[in-house]
């Protein structure tokens, strides 16, 4: 084995996203296999956990953890790969903020569990069947790990040291911080390895965004056109930058989308939501309750709109009466 | 025969709600005031917070008050058209009703969120709207989101114990 700087990848609940901006690094992934050997990465090579425990405890430099920590076998790789492990990065929203599984905190497990098996519309299953946790055949006792009630992020499980934000990071910030790792200049523990100011700042149509904004209706992009040139937010439709993290470079925007708000808050804000809810709603035109109101019923969902990627991380953090 | 000791000594023991209570500068904290100095008498559960306009309660300040332990959230503003800065609390009635419906989505009960307009004159009206409020949220009972965090928390520990003696079978 080489002595370059060890690293190791490893996936939770998530969707598969952030190993694919791995392979986005394109090119670069040559510059990052010259300088580091990968050890650990389930997805892209054949390593096995016995191969993670026979490290000595902080001999792998850094480790990635990407996805939120929703079962028993997370919060044991978690705690395995943090032990044997220097530096320890939440990767992507779902580690960091609680990401799109996040959402499942406005559910109980057992309805879940319910809908997945038994009721959603393309299943078939006449005997109820669902996986049981442990089951005994020929002297062998197989079992699956235990889902929680309740999504956690990676931090509120194990110490992390850093965090590197989107859903997924892009290649930039992944390529950025890889080098400050390997020439020894990261920043202050538990920095977010992201610019520290809202999206707006660096959106492409900045210029076109109004002093004030007075929203008489709300529109949502599915249902309505957006004009390619102007403030997506000035046309009604919710654009979460005014309360995320730059650092993506205004990709949804580019792609005439608005910000769903995968980047997370800045560092002075505790619950992203609650931000640019009351950023939005007081911008509303209207003066009246129920005019209020009937502007307000533009926004269906206003738990998946405004904590599409940050419920787990919330204040609240999950439903309560669930 | 209930004095008034006695109905204190008997209310000591039970449950009583807090409720944080954000009043803003000109008006309803001026109001508190005229009702502390009128002697008048309401429910002890607010916790008074004084901001300079109901348009300085960040949405943040409310969840956090729910999360840290609170039973119940008033804010209270100046009457429409009387804000000593034109408009804040016109942007506090339209946070409050989206941040309503997100609250209610979060499973807390209409009943423990209140925005009400008092004037710096309506004394009378803290003691009816902070009494009302404390018999609903009593009513209601304790919503005690610190207890249920670390209840929620519990099933790490149980399951991290029962896979830690199989970690063998693992390899």
């Amino acid at each position: 084995m080489s002595d370059k700087p060890k690293l190791a990848f490893y996936w939770c609940a998530a969707c598969g996203g952030c190993e694919e901006s791995v392979v986005d690094l394109a090119e670069d992934i040559l510059f990052v296999v010259d300088n580091v050997d990968i050890i650990f990465w389930p997805v892209g090579m054949d390593f096995k956990r016995a191969d993670v425990e026979k490290y000595q405890d902080g001999e792998i430099t850094v480790s990635l953890i990407n996805g939120a920590i929703r079962s028993s076998e997370q919060l044991e790789m978690a705690n395995l790969l943090r032990r044997k492990s220097k530096v320890m990065i939440a990767y992507g929203a779902c580690a960091q903020l609680g990401g799109i599984p996040g959402l499942a905190n406005e559910f109980r497990l057992e309805q879940i569990l319910k809908y997945v098996y038994e009721e959603a519309p393309s299943v078939v299953n006449e005997m109820k069947t669902r996986p049981m946790l442990k089951y005994k055949e020929n002297g062998f006792e197989p079992h699956l790990p235990q889902l929680w009630e309740t999504v956690r992020l990676l931090d509120k499980v194990i110490d992390v040291d850093y965090y590197l934000p989107g859903c997924p990071p892009s290649s930039k910030l992944l390529k950025e911080a890889v080098v400050a790792l390997l020439r020894g200049n990261m920043p202050p523990k538990g920095t977010v390895l992201a610019p520290d100011i809202a999206l707006c700042d660096e959106c492409p149509r900045k210029d076109s965004k109004p002093v004030d904004l007075a929203f008489e209706e709300f529109k949502r992009p599915h249902l309505n056109i957006i004009d390619a040139e102007k403030c997506i937010l000035s046309q009604g439709f919710i654009c979460m930058g005014p309360a995320t993290r730059s650092g993506c470079g205004g990709l949804c925007i580019e792609g005439n989308m608005p910000c769903t708000g995968c980047y997370g808050p800045t560092s002075r804000v505790k619950d992203q939501s609650a931000k640019i809810l009351s950023s939005i709603s007081s911008n509303i035109a209207a003066k009246e309750e129920k005019d209020i109101n009937k502007v307000l019923n533009g926004i269906p969902d206003p738990v998946g709109t405004f904590y599409r990627y940050s419920l787990a991380k919330s204040l609240l953090g999950r439903k309560l009466n669930i | 025969m209930l004095n008034e000791q006695n109905l204190e000594h008997n209310t000591s023991k039970e449950w009583q709600p807090k409720i944080v209570a954000f009043f803003c500068n000109w008006c309803t904290y001026t109001a508190a005031d005229l009702a502390g100095v009128s002697r008048i008498k309401h429910a002890p559960n607010i916790r008074v917070i004084r901001v300079m306009c109901s348009g300085r309660v960040d949405p943040q300040f409310i969840l956090d008050s729910f999360a840290k332990g609170a039973d119940g959230v008033l804010i209270g503003g100046c009457h429409p058209g009387d804000c000593h800065y034109q408009e804040g609390n016109y942007k506090c009635l339209r946070r409050f009703e989206l941040l309503r419906r997100v609250v209610e989505s979060f499973g807390i009960d209409a009943d423990r969120l209140r925005l009400e307009w008092i004037s710096a004159s309506e004394g009378d009206r803290v003691r009816l709207v902070v009494n009302d409020m404390a018999s609903k949220v009593k009513a209601l009972g304790p919503l005690a989101f610190p207890k249920k965090q670390i209840e929620w928390a519990q099933e790490m520990f149980i399951e991290e114990e029962e896979f830690a003696g199989k970690e063998v079978e693992y390899v």
